[in-house]
């Protein structure tokens, strides 16, 4: 408890530099393409291009508007991978910061959030456009993209934290995760469907056994067909993602003051 | 960095409390997943206490020098003081006062401009945006960089990358200055400038400052008392002429 009420003074007392960094780093992303900020629009519009061919040119497999139905995969996927992949080594690659200020780690954490979320929404206004164009039908449903959206905010920022930390001493741990990302990649339905392309037993498994596979299927869901999300699965997914941020918050506080000497 | 005034009546107030201090590295303590698979036996961990148990107190508005050779462990008690790294033994209590170890380049993103850094380092440091802009025309004034202020960071030359990075952190005041060895910058006028900027920001009453230093002249013109750590404990510690005469004696 104590931990938390630190990490929410901590947020609010850095909240202005985690901004500022990640505009920087936004900004400084796009000083040097000859595209600028377009890349932000067209980088998830040609990934989606890819894996549509795929699917559909390859495969011969597609689902109903499944342009859409990648995109919005792609990118939820994205948002969790990226700031995954990146927290990982995120401490050692800060080195010249934290070695010479004091900087709650967890604050490198909430950047990169702030970076990848940012992009995601850039590339959700796309979603947005492409459902009009292909005359999605929506509802009220898509209310529950907030409490969806929650917890793949929650869920990320668990497993970063955690990943973080051990990153700092597990050295290789960058390939391992690397690894496992593409195996989750493959295994969250990105640009396939589990629920109709997985043998029985196995898509069921995999939707609620993969937090990631389930909340781009609940997310979809209730986007594109007007299905209300599984409660039950989401809640303890959330409960999940909570006990995994408040373990990954105590975790780094405990130890975020030995994190210079190690690296 | 918290923006606490103390109002306390004691007689002597001090800035810096230390007590006991004790600090170690470990070394070898990263593990490998491919080195823990092909090697069954535990990865051998080896200690090194490079702070030894110090104790010292610095009052409000005084300057300290920090004086011993090459792994002494100057930097690591500096770098302990200001929360980079916490004791493995010991206490360190600054009292609530907001502190700044002064060093060159704090955070810098180089393909920002001067001007937009000057807000990133600013805010890490503890700052608010409202301050940093307050401040912000001196500490351009101050590092004489001109039109460059708006060019990416990467375009600088290493003398005008380290001019911003002194005039930030000089402009930006805080009531603890750490200084590591940072008194040299730029050219010649510069490295005047800068060490008249320093010796006024120093003298400011409410000011404490620690200096890190192997400058002799440095030391004796600037501080009020000076320590000599060697081999991680405080071999010395008085009236700065007495200390760094038997310094130089024992270093000659």
């Amino acid at each position: 408890m104590k931990m938390l009420i630190r990490f929410y003074n901590d947020v609010r007392k850095y909240w202005s530099y985690a901004m500022y960094a990640a505009k920087s780093e936004l900004k400084g992303e796009i000083a040097n393409s000859h595209l600028g900020w377009l890349w932000w629009f067209l980088d998830p519009l040609l990934f989606m291009m890819v894996y549509t061919f795929i699917a559909v040119i390859i495969f011969r497999k597609g689902e109903p508007y499944f342009p859409i139905y990648v995109f919005i995969g792609l990118q939820s996927w994205n948002f969790f991978s990226k700031t995954v992949r990146g927290s990982v080594k995120i401490v050692r690659y800060n080195k010249g910061i934290i070695s010479k200020v004091y900087l709650p780690k967890v604050i490198l954490v909430l950047i990169r959030i702030l970076v990848n979320g940012f992009k995601m929404c850039v590339s959700f206004s796309i979603v947005v456009i492409m459902m009009v164009i292909y005359q999605v039908p929506v509802d009220w449903h898509l209310l529950f993209l907030i409490p969806l959206f929650f917890a793949l905010l929650l869920l990320t920022f668990g497993v970063s934290t955690v990943l973080m930390h051990f990153g700092v001493y597990v050295e290789d741990l960058a390939n391992v995760v690397a690894v496992l990302l593409q195996l989750c990649f493959y295994m969250t339905g990105i640009f396939y469907s589990i629920e109709t392309r997985v043998p029985v037993p196995y898509n069921r498994i995999l939707l609620r056994g993969n937090p990631v596979a389930y909340l781009v299927y609940e997310i979809r869901n209730s986007m594109l067909y007007e299905v209300t999300p599984n409660m039950i699965i989401y809640v303890i997914w959330l409960v999940v993602s909570v006990l995994l941020c408040i373990y990954g918050i105590n975790l780094v506080y405990k130890s975020e003051n030995n994190y210079v000497k190690a690296i | 960095m918290e923006e606490m005034k103390e109002n306390t009546d004691k007689p002597v107030k001090y800035a810096i409390e230390v007590e006991d201090l004790k600090i170690r590295y470990t070394t070898l303590n990263k593990m490998s997943i491919k080195k823990s698979l092909t090697s069954f036996r535990k990865a051998k961990k080896e200690t090194y206490e490079a702070v030894r148990g110090i104790s010292f107190k610095v009052e409000m508005g005084q300057i300290v020098g920090l004086i011993g050779k090459n792994g002494s462990g100057k930097s690591t008690t500096l770098r302990a003081i200001a929360g980079i790294f916490s004791p493995d033994e010991g206490k360190i209590d600054l009292h609530g006062h907001s502190v700044s170890l002064l060093s060159i380049g704090v955070g810098f993103n180089k393909k920002l401009s001067g001007r937009e850094n000057i807000f990133l380092s600013g805010l890490l440091l503890g700052f608010t945006e409202k301050e940093i802009k307050e401040k912000e025309q001196e500490i351009i004034e101050f590092s004489e960089l001109g039109k460059f202020i708006d060019k990416p960071v990467k375009t600088y030359s290493s003398g005008m990358h380290s001019k911003l990075a002194f005039s930030i952190t000089a402009v930006l005041e805080s009531e603890i200055m750490l200084i590591d060895e940072v008194l040299s910058v730029g050219d010649a006028k510069f490295k005047k400038k800068s060490y008249k900027k320093m010796q006024s920001l120093i003298s400011g009453r409410n000011r404490t400052v620690v200096i890190v230093s192997h400058n002799m002249s440095t030391l004796e013109s600037l501080c009020d008392t000076v320590i000599w750590l060697h081999d991680g404990q405080i071999r010395m510690q008085g009236p700065t002429k007495e200390v760094l005469e038997a310094y130089n004696e024992f270093m000659s």
